[in-house]
């Protein structure tokens, strides 16, 4: 009953925070609303004692990922007037893209219905969730997942690659290193003279007045 | 709790039980933090040469709460060009975070409030969603300096996230559970047989400095206050925030602060468990006092560090968290996989 409950409000919560990232006009408060979507989500996992999954999407999806998407929107200056410009133009090719993908969805349901009905298959609660998980991926599937890191990995030295052109002749990088092994003796010195009298700039009427 | 739901019924029962022990952790751990900022003046004071407060109640003891209220009698001032919502949201939201972590810390083997099976993950996720009170404080008030200070708070909080997390999961290899009692029972076990010598913060050495350290950057403490750093940017992500509000920031960087001592004590440094072999009897028995006293002494070292290293500069945060820091970590990962497989195991 009370799952029942929880998950009709959590579901209410996800789809509306999903309908408000794409027409809310603030920038920001879309990609608010995308991170309540993920936190939501994440709720709706956790009610399928599916921990694991659900706080890594927590710590991955919104405690980094989405924060460096606010980062860069924050940094942009978006004018929604201009955005809206081509809305109209655009819109026919738009309609044709979503019908289409929307075909495809649905052909793909209609063809190997997901949804299970019935409970789903209830694990032992000796061994934890990450356990489990951690089992499958690194026995079974431990091929896959080195797959799928090498390539996440190569699409990060290509960023990087792309990003770190040091071609300006001009410009000036720290040397850490150097930096570190400065010592006092390297900056300045201290030296031992006896103090200077300076006789010569006195006055010529005082000089008379020595002798 | 038995009594409560043979009253009230099954559900109401749980209910009123689980807000009661809400309460009964939440209020000792505000006012300890609100001890801790007393600490922290009268310490700071000492080591400035210098009194500190001493005027509120006997030998100031009372000064916390005439700072409560001074905080809570100031006017609130809201920024014309704010963002009304998000601005008073965000301290709200830091303030939720610090203190939902704390559903899952255990002060005793009994004494927690929710006992969760992931509660590391726990912890790394809610407290991973800290920082956006931060940054959001940093935009809405509509100010240069406050969103400078909100921008280099989350690029430090995410560095240093990287690091921490990598240095836990050193701890969670050793243990093999991300249950944080078991973390604290695996160090009461091992060859060194329940000692000081038997905790993680030997065979783990490089992790727990990393820990320590990049708990104070994610605290945004001084020498790594550069988000708040007052001699160039005000006063960084809060500069707009007066009255309560502010005080939910302090709160809630405090009450962080709490947070990331007590998880280097259960981690590290056996957590409830006591430094003397449990053959010595009444001090040898674990207990609540060696995670209170545990907590103090690296509560006083975040006041210490203040009084005692200049602010870094901000290149050398970011190359301290990602050239230094993530390859010790990553190094002492497989060297302590290796130890694990090795006969040279000590944790068996």
């Amino acid at each position: 009953m009370l799952t029942t409950v929880l998950f009709y409000v959590f579901a209410i919560i996800l789809v509306f925070s999903a309908l408000k990232v794409v027409t809310s006009k603030n920038p920001i408060s879309s990609v608010l609303f995308l991170v309540l979507a993920f936190v939501t989500s994440a709720c709706l996992w956790l009610m399928l004692n599916v921990e694991f999954l659900a706080l890594v999407l927590i710590v991955v999806y919104v405690g980094a990922v989405m924060v460096l998407f606010l980062f860069v929107v924050m940094m942009l200056d978006i004018d929604v007037e201009t955005m809206r410009k081509g809305f109209w133009k655009h819109l026919p090719l738009a309609i044709l893209l979503g019908i289409i993908v929307l075909v495809e969805m649905v052909l793909v349901i209609l063809n190997k219905p997901m949804v299970i009905t019935g409970s789903p298959e209830v694990v032992s609660n000796n061994i934890s969730n990450a356990n489990q998980l951690g089992w499958v991926l690194y026995t079974q599937y431990s091929y896959p997942v080195e797959l799928a890191s090498m390539i996440l990995l190569l699409g990060l030295v290509a960023a990087v690659a792309i990003t770190l052109r040091k071609t300006d002749k001009n410009a000036k990088y720290q040397d850490i290193r150097k930096q570190v092994s400065v010592k006092a003796s390297d900056r300045f010195e201290m030296i031992n003279m006896p103090a200077e009298v300076e006789v010569d700039n006195l006055e010529p009427q005082n000089k008379e007045e020595v002798k | 709790m038995e009594t409560l739901q043979h009253v009230l019924g099954n559900a109401w029962g749980y209910f009123i039980w689980k807000l009661l022990m809400a309460i009964a952790i939440v209020l000792p751990i505000t006012i300890f933090v609100a001890y801790v900022t007393f600490a922290e003046r009268k310490l700071l004071g000492y080591m400035h040469a210098r009194l500190g407060a001493n005027r509120v109640g006997p030998k100031g003891l009372l000064q916390p709460f005439a700072d409560l209220f001074k905080f809570v009698f100031k006017e609130l001032i809201m920024p014309t060009k704010a963002s009304g919502g998000i601005f008073s949201f965000a301290p709200v939201l830091l303030l939720i975070c610090a203190i939902l972590v704390w559903a899952v810390v255990p002060f005793s083997p009994e004494l927690v409030f929710t006992h969760v099976n992931a509660a590391v993950l726990y912890i790394l996720a809610i407290s991973s969603l800290g920082v956006y009170g931060i940054v959001l404080a940093g935009w809405s008030g509509n100010s240069k300096y406050s969103f400078l200070g909100g921008v280099r708070a989350t690029a430090q909080m995410i560095s240093y996230e990287l690091a921490m997390g990598f240095a836990i999961v050193g701890v969670l290899m050793v243990s093999g559970t991300l249950d944080l009692n078991g973390i604290v029972n695996g160090q009461a076990q091992g060859m060194m047989g329940g000692s000081i010598l038997s905790w993680n913060w030997i065979p783990l050495f490089p992790m727990f400095l990393v820990y320590l350290i990049s708990g104070v950057a994610e605290t945004n403490r001084a020498p790594f206050d550069v988000c708040e750093g007052e001699s160039e940017i005000v006063a960084g992500f809060f500069v707009e925030y007066s009255g309560t509000k502010f005080a939910l920031f302090m709160l809630a960087e405090y009450l962080n602060m709490v947070l990331i001592s007590a998880l280097a004590s259960l981690m590290f440094l056996g957590g409830w468990l006591s430094p003397f072999p449990v053959s010595w009897g009444l001090i040898g028995s674990a207990g609540f006092i060696w995670l209170f006293i545990k907590v103090c002494i690296l509560l006083f070292g975040f006041i210490w560090y203040r009084a005692t290293f200049p602010r870094y500069r901000y290149d050398q945060i970011m190359r301290l968290g990602w050239k230094v820091f993530l390859p010790i970590t990553l190094i002492w990962i497989f060297v302590v996989g290796a130890w694990i497989v090795s006969p040279l195991n000590i944790w068996h």
